[in-house]
């Protein structure tokens, strides 16, 4: 099997973009990354494209009817949040399997404002508040308070996560925001759901990124080598049996699978991890994902946040992008700009914020459900 | 319209005659319980193994989140609550008659169940609900 490497790749500014349509915002990035590697819509074999809001819309066919309508098969991909990281598995599937030799990989979304989620549905009254809250930040509040619970992991260190995200995003001009959010600030924003104030939710953003994956016989034909990255792995895992399933969606057991399995697959363990950037929907749920991904001991989360090893210049810089919690979330998008984000690290190319000596990164989102998606990469 | 209150979820059973209470349906091969109707077990894979089960009413506080900010016409603040009942069945809903405060809610603190009208709800056809709480268990 060949390996299959990222030889164009980019994204958008996140913002909000409410005049434009949902392919429109997807061909952005998709001429964007065609750009990064000199190659042209006729040049793909294939198109995976990723999208929650339009799922059932032709999102990719769309936006092939924006950029070049050249007849290829397009895969239309929705598994949300990790839905951005399932388009590229599914490029990266293609490579892997000798099927194409270049294809691209696009993930969008254009979202509203406000709460995501909501317990209920169904028949006769609404649920939300009555049995509980279904609402995102409630959700990730509870997943948690079971970490404070097990740990005694505090408010404070939760609010720290958000702290450092968003001043990562002051050095990344393609993040939403870039302001300062000191801890104080923080933890006196607006309560949304004890203990993720309204500072420590990801922004809802419109936004797209998109990758060119290539085998590695085609990229070196195209003369694209140096500034290739490799997908040293690419897993997907969905949620195992747990107890409490029903009533508390499990987002550690599916990160686990997926991060042993993509260690294994790589051939390299969380000690050799030069930059991460992981699914930080809450800034409660980063703290447990440093776990689940193994950079620090079981309990020891609450240390790894105080003690700055994941912030820039830290041990083991975790969303030097700002992360979601600043760059943004468009939930079909944010799957593949986390590995534009590792990826331009690895070539030496993030400026102010680049990750001195970055060789590998891993990116990880999980969407609610649930599918977990990681991927190692590595400088060709 | 009907004169009684209907359940507000499925596994909430008002008999005829007799009190309310919660219903599992409980995997005979491996034991696990599950809120709603089933026919197989997402635990062991077996099928046709499940009989439905009366659950307790009394548990222990497994974690929360105090709730702020909801849809519009939801009241705040509230607690939304995950508790374990004492067979072991995990079940979510609002704890009530205590503080919306993290200093005084614990983790672990005795709960019990209790049924009451579904905070006023009534659906399109103006039908009443009985739904489930949980309280602090003195």
């Amino acid at each position: 099997m060949s390996d299959a490497y990222i030889v164009g790749v980019d994204m958008i500014k996140f913002g909000r973009f409410p005049e434009k349509t949902v392919p429109q915002i997807g061909a952005e990035a998709a001429l964007l990354a065609l750009d990064d590697c000199g190659l042209t819509i006729q040049d793909m074999q294939a198109l995976y494209c990723g999208n929650l809001g339009q799922a059932s819309g032709m999102v990719g066919q769309r936006l092939l009817q924006e950029i070049g309508q050249t007849g290829i098969p397009v895969v239309n991909v929705s598994n949300a949040c990790a839905t951005g990281a399932t388009a590229f598995r599914e490029a990266w599937t293609s490579i892997k399997a000798g099927l194409y030799d270049v294809v691209l990989a696009v993930g969008v979304e254009q979202m509203g404002k406000g709460l995501l989620g909501g317990a209920g549905g169904g028949t006769g009254i609404p649920k939300e508040g009555l049995l509980g809250s279904g609402t995102m930040p409630a959700v990730f509040a509870e997943a948690g308070m079971e970490h404070t619970r097990q740990y005694g992991t505090t408010f404070e260190q939760f609010a720290k996560v958000s702290v450092k995200n968003h001043h990562h995003s002051t050095l990344n001009p393609k993040a939403m925001y870039q302001i300062e959010t000191p801890l104080e600030e923080v933890m006196n924003a607006e309560m949304i759901s004890y203990p993720n104030t309204k500072l420590m939710c990801s922004v809802n953003v419109d936004g797209s990124a998109a990758a060119v994956l290539c085998s590695e016989s085609k990229a070196k034909e195209l003369g694209l080598m140096d500034r290739a990255v490799k997908v040293k792995a690419s897993v997907m895992a969905s949620d195992p049996w747990q107890e409490r399933d029903l009533v508390m969606p499990d987002v550690n057991s599916c990160t686990r699978r997926a991060a042993k399995e993509a260690y294994e697959m790589a051939g390299v363990g969380p000690e050799d991890i030069d930059l991460i950037e992981l699914h930080d929907c809450f800034a409660t749920a980063e703290i447990l994902h440093y776990e689940n991904l193994g950079i620090c001991k079981d309990g020891e989360a609450g240390k790894l946040i105080d003690d700055g090893d994941v912030a820039l210049g830290g041990k083991i810089p975790v969303n030097v992008s700002g992360g979601l919690l600043s760059k943004g979330h468009p939930l079909g998008a944010t799957g593949i700009a986390n590995i534009y984000e590792v990826s331009t690290h690895l070539r030496g190319e993030a400026g102010s914020r680049q990750v001195e000596g970055a060789r590998l990164g891993l990116t990880h989102v999980i969407g609610l459900g649930s599918a977990c998606g990681i991927h190692i990469l590595e400088k060709a | 319209m009907s004169n009684q209150p209907l359940p507000a979820v499925p596994y909430l059973k008002i008999p005829e005659n007799g009190d309310p209470y919660l219903e599992a349906y409980k995997c005979g091969s491996c034991g696990a319980t599950f809120l709603g109707e089933r026919q197989n077990c997402s635990k062991c894979g077996s099928r046709d193994q499940m009989t439905t089960v009366k659950l307790p009413e009394t548990g222990k506080l497994y974690s929360y989140s105090i709730v702020h900010r909801s849809f519009p016409g939801i009241e705040v603040p509230y607690v939304s609550a995950i508790v374990d009942l004492d067979d072991g069945t995990a079940i979510k809903g609002n704890l009530i008659n205590i503080d919306p405060d993290p200093e005084k809610i614990e983790f672990d603190m005795p709960v019990e169940v209790v049924f009451d009208d579904a905070l006023g709800r009534k659906d399109s056809d103006g039908n009443s609900y009985l739904s489930y709480f949980f309280q602090p268990k003195s």
